[in-house]
């Protein structure tokens, strides 16, 4: 029994040979591409400069899959596709093919069952999430089901090619913001201080790191009805709720008050101007499952907008630039608040320092 | 089998032309031929439509981690599992994909099989921080799962202070405007630091990440301390004969407007022999011209990476890009390979030592500004880091002769090369 009993170390591998699972054309033609072109929304086509072809299709999952979607990808992959498969950066999936005849009947039978071609050059590709209320710990929001929703509703975006560059759009259940960066980003934003839980704050945190966590130095240690706690200066919160994680009796999400915001302009490309970080545009939308109405509503208005008025190849960010923020907020309807103006460290850099006004 | 959960609210998640993954749970309840797993599903059903009814999460977290490693595991305890039994214990294993998330489909199948043994039979292909994430197992399957996948060589990524998952764009292997062997980098930094992934003993969370050119498809500037992004640095390729095509086709006015009017520093022109012109020392490599006409315009031959170091996202003073630490890092010889690994360490080693708990790298670098953080890792001052000097008179100056010696030192070393 002892011999059964004893643990098995592990084999310390760390990331895996990519080469293995490569369609072999990509192996044969590493580094050596010559050029791409695009067929139609969803297909890719590159050419590597021995003149060898390889089409990509590209469609849109759940992300979140289960072994019996996983197992139909995986029989369309060996029917029509050549038994490989990529996932990109936003839970797409690339199926590759080296023969031209594969790619329609390909098209055709993803279509069939029930997944989405596109994603390409100048669409709104699928949105980037993170777990919300089916696996984290500190969620304000679930992810799968806004992303569910949002796309239901862009998804003619996705299969096209309409828009004036592509569209990265995220989504995040807490201001640590895992989704990320994007041209648009829709996140939680808490608007009360968490409420906490005295009982239990000794036994559960530990208070120096709690006290160390808080970007604006608002939680003191305090005793409160004899027992040892910790107590937030509400003056001085941003309810950034970045205290929860570390102690959870520091309870932030709250149904209510707990809202969502949109960010617009992060663009990490280099292309034309350097990489951008998101600014807030709107906030204070409700938090409203199982469909979020009123966050798709503002984003497909944001779309709208942006498709009319922007030029060929501009990025949300660079789009704005060029038309300055008073025109966005004009073209778009939404409110400019006080909230919009920076305080925070650096904020003066993002002030109009001089007399350029549109008018 | 116990009652179904009913799920109103998720119900309304299985309207609509995107795929839905609240079918996919049901498809687990309803038609998986495991009991274990047709429970799960359902308990897990169950806490979801809570969630979404009182606008609230239940999950918490603990410790769990398989024999030898201390991360890698993402615990989760149910706080309902009174009602929600079967999903009581569901913790995520991240598993690490390759560069640029390359599967064979019997390689997912294997996976898969896997998991259906152990697990809730939900896969995430990928998480934000790179990994697969298998979804839902409880603590003793956790262990029977790893064991089994990492005999045919699947090993867990990070979680927590650690070296955390790399992540490549596509790259090399299918991509025309990748500069760098993205594979070779990601594996080569990345399991350089195994170690420092499976057992956390840093600050914080420290990533890398690898694009193969400018565009930057992985994101790595502002999603990775450590982002490496592949460059250039002597001419442009132009196949004139294509950009004559593209003037055909798409047109002068087109081009005018959208590719020459478009470069940010003015250098590109059409000559009036129709060819393009282009202005390669002032070019700064945004890859914007090489995005509209990838038939007539390529990278040059003489290729390496820009390493920019820093970056990520909001907490705890704000967001960060990653900045220019070396402009130009050629990837040929044995000894370049080497240097970028010891530059790594060199990294790595001075934020363990300098950085605060929960410090980010980039966060300590604004704590202590750049100078200190070249310092310490033996960098030489470039103007290529900055956007423009200082612009404040408010700085200790008395070893400037020793400094603009150091520079024409530097200078001249470069010029003996």
């Amino acid at each position: 029994m002892s011999e059964a009993a004893a643990p098995r170390p592990p084999i310390e591998s760390g990331c895996p040979d990519g080469f293995q699972y490569m369609h072999p054309a990509m192996r044969r033609n590493y580094g050596n591409w010559a050029y791409h072109e695009d067929p139609q929304p969803g297909v890719l086509l590159h050419v590597a400069k021995d003149g060898s072809k390889i089409w990509t299709v590209k469609i849109a999952t759940q992300r979140i899959l289960d072994v019996f979607t996983i197992r139909k990808l995986c029989d369309i992959g060996d029917e029509y596709a050549d038994g490989y498969i990529r996932f990109t950066l936003r839970s797409n999936i690339e199926y590759m093919v080296t023969d031209e005849s594969k790619v329609q009947p390909l098209i055709k039978a993803v279509t069939d069952a029930g997944f989405i071609v596109g994603g390409t050059r100048n669409s709104v590709t699928s949105l980037s999430h993170t777990q919300g209320w089916l696996h984290c710990d500190i969620p304000g929001t679930d992810a799968s089901g806004v992303v569910k929703s949002m796309m239901d509703e862009l998804i003619g975006e996705f299969t096209s090619w309409n828009m004036p560059n592509r569209v990265h759009i995220t989504t995040s259940c807490c201001q640590i913001n895992c989704g990320g960066q994007g041209d648009i980003a829709i996140n939680v934003q808490h608007t009360k201080p968490p409420k906490i839980n005295h009982d239990l704050v000794a036994n559960v945190c530990e208070r120096p790191s709690v006290v160390a966590r808080c970007p604006v130095a608002a939680i003191r240690p305090a005793l409160v009805n004899g027992k040892p706690s910790l107590e937030v200066d509400e003056r001085k919160c941003i309810c950034c709720g970045a205290c929860f994680p570390p102690c959870p009796p520091m309870q932030i999400n709250d149904a209510e008050h707990s809202k969502l915001a949109i960010w617009v302009g992060g663009n990490h490309s280099n292309a034309r101007g350097k990489p951008t970080f998101q600014k807030l545009v709107a906030a204070g939308i409700p938090n409203n499952p199982p469909r979020w109405p009123e966050a798709t509503a503002i984003v497909k208005r944001i779309l709208k907008t942006y498709k009319e008025d922007a030029k060929d190849w501009e990025r949300i960010n660079e789009w704005i630039e060029r038309i300055g923020w008073p025109r966005f907020f004009e073209l778009t309807g939404l409110p400019f608040t006080k909230f919009h103006i920076d305080n925070w460290r650096g904020a003066r850099a993002s002030l109009n320092a001089s007399a350029h006004i549109r008018f | 089998m116990a009652e179904h959960f009913e799920t109103p609210m998720l119900d309304e998640l299985e309207n609509g032309p995107w795929p839905s993954f609240i079918s996919g749970f049901k498809r687990l309840r309803d038609d998986h031929p495991e009991e274990r797993i047709r429970e799960t599903a359902n308990s897990l059903l169950g806490q979801l439509e809570h969630s979404y009814e009182t606008r609230k999460g239940y999950w918490k977290g603990g410790t769990v981690s398989v024999f030898g490693y201390g991360a890698g595991i993402i615990p989760r305890f149910s706080e309902v599992e009174g009602t929600f039994k079967a999903s009581k214990e569901f913790h995520t294993l991240r598993v690490q994909p390759t560069p640029g998330n390359y599967y064979t489909t019997d390689m997912l199948r294997q996976l898969s099989d896997s998991w259906e043994k152990y697990g809730s039979g939900l896969i995430t292909f990928h998480g934000q921080t790179g990994n697969i994430m298998f979804i839902g197992a409880d603590t003793e399957n956790t262990q029977s799962f790893f064991d089994e996948i990492n005999e045919y060589g699947w090993d867990l990524g990070g979680a927590g202070p650690d070296v955390r998952t790399g992540m490549s764009c596509v790259g090399a292997a299918r991509c025309e405007q990748s500069c760098i062997d993205e594979q070779r980098i990601h594996r080569t930094l990345q399991n350089n630091f195994t170690d420092d992934v499976h057992r956390p003993a840093l600050p914080y969370k420290f990533k890398f990440k690898i694009s193969g050119c400018p565009n930057d498809c992985q994101n790595s500037i502002e999603r990775s301390d450590f982002s490496v992004i592949g460059t250039w640095r002597d001419d442009m390729k132009v196949d004139q004969e294509a950009f004559k095509g593209y003037l055909e086709t798409k047109g002068r006015q087109y081009l005018i407007d959208n590719v020459i009017t478009r470069c940010p520093t003015n250098a590109l022109a059409i000559n009036d022999d129709d060819t393009l012109a282009v202005d390669n020392r002032n070019c700064v490599r945004c890859m914007h011209c090489l995005n509209v006409m990838p038939k007539a315009l390529s990278p040059g031959d003489d290729r390496g990476a820009t390493i920019c170091i820093g970056g990520k996202r909001t907490l705890k003073i704000g967001d960060l890009m990653g900045t220019v630490v070396v402009p130009f890092k050629k990837l040929e010889t044995d000894e370049d390979w080497e240097s970028l690994v010891e530059m790594a360490e060199e990294i790595i080693d001075f934020w363990a030592e300098n950085g605060l708990e929960h410090e980010r790298c980039g966060e300590m670098i604004e704590r202590i500004g750049l100078v200190n953080f070249l310092e310490g890792i033996g960098i030489d001052v470039d103007p290529n880091m900055v956007n423009n000097p200082r612009q404040s008179s408010y700085v200790r100056m008395d070893e400037w002769d020793a400094e603009a010696e150091k520079w024409f030192e530097r200078k001249a070393e470069e010029a003996a090369g």
